[in-house]
């Protein structure tokens, strides 16, 4: 009787992992509740045939009917068109819950859903106790601490943290039963297309490279200059690294905003994190949580950064940065 | 123009969270307070807009009666006006802090004229609700973006560009509008002695706002159990430098 509407983005033809977290929860809440998940995709009317092949193998994911909103207005990004579409789906439910993923665009539609059927929202959530009061735990200071709190409002409207929950794997057993899929044609206003997606520029930006390095070299203000950061980008070099500084490293303008690890900046996970003259204050750190390993370089042995780590020197910086490219280069022309 | 700013005041928690006895609160005992950095890019971008097409600028933030400090700071690097929708300090969840603001914003705009613009953070550094913004400008019926990296304004219509893998996407839309923006549209400006005397003397309109129920209603707190690593010390100085590159090449990563 009770289901979950849960929003899901579609890459290739399967939901995108961000997506595959939020189906994973929902499918928590629905067994918790005794209830089905529904699913809500989004596809403009060039994509909607493909988008209508791919989605009832959502079954596979524990969808039982997916509602796919396809349509003239849907042609370009537009948040507020499709938090009508999701709400005129939503009140023909009834729905226990909407979930959504941590994803940019998921988040900000569930908030404009939030705040037309004008019921709460949780960002951010890792767990969800239905009852008579649901119980939610959600992260704050994006993850650094978490808040448990009651979810009141028909329906409950949730998002899932990103990377914080493991992704849904689809069942491969052929007795999943494949979704049905319903067409819904949203009724969108000119009102719901004023804040629109109109281009696309894809000259901007290197932090995608950043988020994805497998070694990232990373400066704070033990660095004492920007000229200092030279070191940085020649270790960087040698080891095909990526460079990565705090945020006091950019509001000394030492060094640009795309650079910066950390709660307002770029969250990294390579195999190995060089942080070199950064004290490690939990807004960076958090950027790095999902780092393998952290190896410091740091005058003071106890910079809170050391709890992190997994290896240490301790130093100063402008001579160990330089001695170990120094020996890199001696060990690479030994052979 | 005329452009209103949002800002939140949050403690600065440096390297460790440390909680209130009730583990409500985080213990604040011995820390500063700032606004989100997003946020005070927002003061930035307001602060440019109205040095480039002339106008009025005015910070508003709901908190307790110390968040005055964080208006005063935005003051200092020249916003024109200060409101403090003033609260006994308790935690405010998104609904009741966005009904309070939208009040706010239709009793100012009722004495001194539309906001073309609303400048708001991304999200609140602390509480980081992803929504307080938006709630604001549904209740006003205005449209808005967020997550916003660079914007400009010309004849009535606001451009904004939000950053995606390999790009961004650009957004255009129509005054008046609401613009959640992100660190990074700007470096913030210092303020300077001058400025900071100025704002001292600056009077902040307080307001005392209504609360309306919402949620979500917070609990409690809990600081995630961090696994205390163990750190093997390589050594001391440029020394240790054989031992890093022996290292690098046991992880794979030379
Ligand atoms: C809401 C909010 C969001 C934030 N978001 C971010 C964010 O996204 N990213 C971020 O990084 N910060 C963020 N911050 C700021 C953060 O709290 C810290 O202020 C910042 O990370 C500190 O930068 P740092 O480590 O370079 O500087 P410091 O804290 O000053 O540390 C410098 C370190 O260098 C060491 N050192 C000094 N000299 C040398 C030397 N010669 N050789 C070796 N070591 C040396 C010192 O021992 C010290 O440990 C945020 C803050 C707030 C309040
Ligand atoms: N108490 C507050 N006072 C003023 N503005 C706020 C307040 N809380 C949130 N905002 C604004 O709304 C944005 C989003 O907040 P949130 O929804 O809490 O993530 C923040 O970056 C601020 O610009």
């Amino acid at each position: 009787m009770s289901a979950v509407l849960v929003l899901v983005e579609l890459a290739g033809g399967a939901p995108d992992r961000l997506s595959a977290e939020a189906l994973g929860v929902a499918g928590g809440i629905a067994k918790a509740i005794g209830g089905e998940v529904h699913a809500v995709v989004f596809a403009s009317a060039s994509e909607a045939d493909g988008a209508a092949d791919a989605a009832p193998a959502l079954g596979g994911y524990g969808v039982s009917t997916v509602d796919l909103v396809a349509g003239e207005g849907l042609a370009a990004y537009a948040p507020a068109a499709w938090a009508a579409a999701v709400t005129q789906v939503a009140t023909a439910g009834p729905f226990a819950a909407i979930v959504a993923s941590g994803g940019e665009r998921a988040t900000e539609v569930l908030a404009h859903v939030a705040a037309r059927v004008d019921v709460p929202m949780a960002a951010n959530v890792v767990s969800v106790l239905p009852g008579d009061r649901w119980r939610v735990t959600r992260q704050r200071w994006a993850g650094s601490l978490l808040e448990e709190a009651f979810l009141d409002g028909q329906p409950r409207l949730l998002t899932v943290a990103a990377h914080a929950v493991p992704a849904l794997e689809p069942s491969a057993s052929a007795s999943a039963a494949p979704a049905t899929v319903t067409r819904v044609d949203p009724a969108i206003t000119d009102a719901d297309l004023r804040a629109r997606v109109v281009g696309h520029d894809m000259t901007a930006g290197d932090s995608i490279s950043l988020a994805d390095a497998k070694v990232v070299v990373g400066g704070g203000r033990g660095l004492g200059s920007a000229e200092a950061f030279a070191m940085l980008d020649e270790l960087a070099g040698l080891l095909g690294a990526a460079v990565g500084v705090s945020r006091v490293a950019t509001s000394l303008g030492w060094r640009p905003h795309a650079q910066q690890i950390g709660q307002t900046g770029t969250r990294i996970a390579p195999d190995l994190y060089i942080a070199c003259g950064i004290s490690g204050a939990i807004q960076h750190i958090v950027g790095a949580k999902a780092a393998k390993r952290i190896l410091v370089i740091n005058t003071d042995p106890d910079a809170p950064i050391f709890r992190r780590a997994s290896y240490a020197v301790i130093g100063d910086v402008t001579a160990v940065v330089p001695a170990i490219s120094a020996e890199i280069r001696r060990v690479r022309g030994g052979g | 123009m005329r452009i209103l700013v949002l800002v939140k005041r949050v403690p600065a928690t440096g390297g460790r969270i440390v909680l209130a006895d009730d583990a409500r609160s985080i213990d604040t005992r011995y820390l500063g307070f700032v606004v989100s950095p997003h946020e005070e890019c927002a003061v930035e971008e307001a602060v440019r807009l109205i040095d480039a097409n002339g106008g009025e600028s005015v910070v508003l933030t709901l908190g307790p009666t110390e968040a005055a400090d964080q208006l005063r700071d935005a003051l200092a690097i020249g916003i024109e006006r200060a409101v403090l929708l003033e609260t006994d300090g308790s935690d405010w969840d998104p609904v009741a802090t966005a009904g309070a603001i939208t009040d706010a914003v239709k009793d100012l705009e009722a004495a001194g004229g539309p906001f073309d613009l609303i400048l708001a953070g991304n999200e609140s550094a602390d509480s980081g609700g992803y929504q307080v913004a938006i709630r604001v400008a549904v209740a006003l019926d205005r449209p808005i973006v967020t997550g916003i990296k660079a914007l400009e304004v010309r004849d009535g219509v606001a451009t904004a560009r939000r950053q995606v893998p390999g790009g961004a996407d650009v957004y255009e839309l129509p005054l008046p509008a609401v613009v959640a923006v992100r660190e990074g549209i700007n470096l913030p400006r210092y303020p300077s002695v001058p400025g900071r005397l100025r704002a001292k003397r600056k009077e902040i309109e307080r307001i005392v706002p209504e609360r309306r129920p919402g949620g979500p209603t917070l609990d409690r707190l809990q600081v995630p159990v961090e696994q205390e690593q163990h750190v093997e010390i390589l050594g001391n100085g440029p020394e240790a430098a054989p031992r890093v590159v022996e290292l690098m090449r046991e992880l794979g990563v030379l």
